[in-house]
């Protein structure tokens, strides 16, 4: 009997389905395995993706993960080319020369050209307060070719590399020309750059997470990394940034090690997460950031500058730094106007702050003063824990020296919009509101918003001080560092006197990682490249 | 029933419509403003004018209304301020975790409070019943966050059976959705537990001492029968009402449980929409709670019909 074979059909589909269902299963794990993920908890949600529309660190730190800059500034204050290969200036300053280096790519594949880079920087120059400065001294940004373009100048501008390099809010990203011609009041939605990392936009959950991938087209500098400067090498495939608003649950989340890298962790925690052996607490912020209490100018009582002065002699930075902190060794006394650490911060004058404190002397100001009794409205935003406790404190010492202080408590967005009415305190004005900046943010008088005194135009307070307005004008003219300094010292001194707004305490925020990372830089910005995880 | 029906559906547009007019005016009233968010704390009043211009939040309270209504009534929700993303994407997203969290805690809740209730009610008096309405004051009195953080400390901490935090779609697989929504759905169904234990306590107690009861026990039917085919049938009218508005209370309730679980919710939506005045978000938000609490009400009432014949509408 002969039997024909019949290929078993069935039979080789189910085993091939087997072997397919299989792979898949093998090869999943594998290629999810062989992935690096660094799951991190930022210091807030990323709400908006546009560096130049907002002054958002949270915005500043997206920045640094997807676009790159033309210069950036290292741990020495010094500023080195970053996209920008070479560049040269003309005998008489006025015209500077860049010449892009190779590689430059954005994440849609397209080159990163001179015009891109001209249109980006034409936006940030209308929003940015250096950029505002640099934009006054320019007489027009060309593009000469597909890599090179040219800046010329009015007159001379010291800061030029400064400003291209400026590390902290607005960072001069460099977007595609199609973006940057964006109004710049208009905000930018589509995150292509050719930064380290890209995002992935159809994984943004706005108020959860932000996820980004390495840009594998990137082409670092070979020099070592510095805060924004130097080679920005990724070390993994993905980046997820995980926003978890309660504290309790995050540190809950990095000791079960659900998460790697928890970036701003509250002082009262320490204690708890210290205890985990697999956790490393460090500070990576060399220069912290710097509270103040900031007066209105344009209403009473404190249009009077013997009472501004009053309150000078009684406020205890240590205090404050406590309040802020909660640990002494988080929070420090900074008696200067510049960020302390910064090349430019000084003690010039500054024993009215950091001297003994003076509460006698304190109230003959207030009398000298010819205060009336004028209700004193102090905003507090208690969803702030840097605002708070400093408008407790601040409202407490009001008191001491027999001034009628009212702290009106609110949340933030309600501090910063009432902050912007001039009219008196019956009329929903204010007295005193509290803020912090981050480091770079004070570190010199072209940065430093609120030293300035340009009456009804400057920062909300709006000083008037015609003085301080043309120190500011000679530092820009200043030859060199050493001048430089003079002039701020002179700056300082005048401020002492002036007060615009006192500064109450430095304080820095500790970081805690899981030890299976390491390479994180120490800066004051959040940077992800050069950051490994085993 | 049906023209009821199509008239309570009928009604909720004028009700809708009255929600709309009320968040509208309470949010135009109310301090804070998105583009001092937005412009950052180095920006000049002057940045702040323009960004607010150019985000159309100088316009007239009835020019912005108009607006509004016009694009809802197309079907468009806007933008949201910050993001830039539509609103009806972001709620999209934020949907179905306060959805699962809702139904999970929904059925937790359920499948525990009514049977423990029928079985305190049944054995009243003695240690079971004195012991649940323990329990149950005990879940009214306990804040949900510190429910919740003591179940993390407990099985996320000590033991490590489940999550800390987060949320995983279905999509991704069953057990990391329920390890997920565990503890979240027990935390937050803890006080609607006690709160309906006690109802269906006190309603089958009431129920228990009719006379129909007696008879059905004096022919001789079995303890189940007495309590689940005639007293829980007949007691389930308010149960069913508390269960209702239970659901609508979940979901405020679900704020504090996202927050703690980091789970990305409406509630946490609200939450984050509401401090950076985003009003877009703000505004579609309440119209979708709204919207859904009228529904859940004609549900409920919709229920009773099919739970008590005598009811006819």
């Amino acid at each position: 009997m002969s039997k024909s074979w019949r290929f078993p059909l069935r039979a080789a589909a189910l085993g091939a389905a087997a072997a397919a269902f299989s792979a898949a299963v093998l090869l999943a794990p594998a290629s999810a395995l062989a992935q690096k993920t660094i799951k991190f908890i930022p210091e807030a949600d990323l709400k908006s993706l546009d560096p130049v529309w907002t002054t958002a660190y949270i915005t500043r730190n997206h920045g640094y993960m997807v676009y790159d800059t033309l210069f950036a500034t290292d741990a020495k204050f010094q500023v080195h080319p970053q996209m920008v290969d070479k560049y040269e200036t003309s005998r008489d300053r006025l015209t500077w020369t860049f010449t892009l280096r190779d590689g430059l790519k954005f994440h849609d594949g397209a080159p990163v050209r001179s015009a891109d880079c001209v249109a980006s920087i034409e936006r940030w120059a209308k929003r940015d307060v250096l950029g505002q400065k640099l934009g006054e001294m320019t007489e027009s940004w060309t593009a000469v070719d597909d890599k090179t373009f040219r800046l010329k100048l009015k007159k001379p501008f010291a800061y030029v590399l400064e400003a291209l390099g400026k590390p902290s809010s607005n960072v001069p990203f460099i977007l595609p020309e199609r973006l940057a011609k964006t109004d710049a009041f208009t905000q930018v939605t589509d995150a292509t750059g050719s930064g380290p990392f890209k995002m992935v936009k159809a994984e943004w959950v706005p108020g959860s997470k932000v996820v980004y991938v390495k840009n594998t087209d990137y082409v670092p500098r070979k020099e070592a990394p510095s805060w924004a400067a130097g080679g920005k090498v990724v070390k993994v495939d993905r980046v997820e940034w995980l926003y978890i608003p309660d504290s309790a649950t995050a540190a809950n989340a990095i000791n079960a090690g659900e998460v790697d890298w928890w970036q701003q962790l509250p002082s009262d925690l320490v204690p708890l997460l210290s205890k985990n052996k697999d956790i490393k607490i460090e500070n990576t912020d060399p220069l912290g950031s710097t509270g103040m209490i900031r007066f209105n100018h344009l209403q009473p009582p404190f249009n009077n500058q013997k009472l501004r002065q009053a309150l000078l002699y009684v406020v205890n930075q240590q205090d404050y730094a406590i309040g802020i902190a909660g640990d002494p060794k988080n929070g420090m006394p900074c008696a200067s106007y510049f960020s302390c650490g910064t090349p430019l911060a000084s003690d010039a004058g500054s024993a009215v702050l950091s001297g003994k404190r003076d509460l006698e002397k304190a109230k003959a100001l207030v009398k000298e003063s010819g205060y009336k009794g004028e209700k004193i409205v102090v905003l507090d935003a208690t969803d702030q824990p840097i605002v708070h406790p400093q408008a407790l404190i601040t409202t407490e010492l009001l008191k001491k020296i027999g001034l009628n202080a009212e702290l009106q408590a609110g949340d933030w967005g309600t501090l910063i919009t009432r902050r912007s009415s001039k009219e008196p305190v019956e009329k929903g004005g204010w007295s005193i509101f509290h803020t912090w900046w981050v480091g770079p943010d004070l570190a010199t008088p072209a940065l430093n918003a609120a030293l300035r005194g340009a009456g009804e135009k400057a920062w909300f307070g709006w000083p008037n001080d015609a003085e301080m307005e043309k120190l500011r004008d000679a530092w820009f003219d200043a030859p060199d560092l050493a001048a430089q300094k003079k002039i701020a010292q002179q700056m300082q001194l005048r401020a002492w006197v002036t007060v615009p707004y006192i500064p109450t305490a430095r304080f820095t925020v500790p970081t805690a990682y899981r030890t299976n990372l390491s390479g994180l830089l120490v800066s004051p910005m959040n940077l992800m490249w050069n950051v490994d995880k085993k | 029933m049906f023209a009821y029906f199509i008239r309570r559906l009928l009604a909720t547009i004028p009700v809708m419509g009255v929600v709309a007019l009320f968040v509208f005016s309470l949010l135009y009233i109310s301090p804070g403003d998105p583009a001092a968010v937005i412009a950052g704390d180095i920006a000049t009043a002057e940045d702040i004018a323009r960004i607010r211009a150019k985000l159309g939040l100088d316009e007239p309270y009835l020019v912005r209304f108009g607006t509004w209504l016009w694009a809802l009534a197309h079907g468009d929700l806007g933008v949201s301020i910050f993001t830039g993303l539509p609103v009806s994407r972001l709620i999209g997203q934020r949907i179905e975790p306060t959805l699962a969290l809702t139904l999970c805690t929904l059925i937790i809740t359920v499948a525990v409070a009514v049977p423990v209730g029928v079985v305190a009610a049944w054995k009243a008096g003695t240690w079971i019943d004195r012991s649940v309405m323990g329990f149950s004051v005990l879940g009214f009195s306990i804040p949900v966050f510190v429910i919740a953080y003591l179940l993390i400390m407990l099985f996320s901490m000590q033991l490590g059976w489940l999550p800390v935090q987060g949320y995983r779609s279905i999509n991704e697989g069953w057990w990391p959705f329920t390890s997920h929504m565990i503890l979240p759905s027990v935390a937050l169904g803890t006080v609607y537990m006690a709160l309906i234990a006690r109802i269906t306590r006190a309603t089958m107690l009431e129920v228990l001492a009719q006379d129909y009861v007696r008879t059905a026990q004096a022919k001789g039917l079995s303890s189940s029968q007495v309590l689940i085919g005639h007293a829980l049938k007949n007691a389930s009218v308010p149960i069913v009402t508390v269960i209702g508005i239970g659901i609508a209370l979940l979901i405020s309730g679900v704020v504090v449980t996202e927050t703690v679980f980091a789970i990305p919710g409406i509630g946490r939506l609200t939450v984050d929409a509401i401090l950076r005045r985003d009003y877009p978000i703000i505004q579609a938000v309440t119209l979708l709670f709204s919207g859904v609490y009228v529904l859940i009400n004609l549900a409920v009432d919709m229920s009773y019909t099919f739970l008590d014949p005598r009811i006819r509408y």
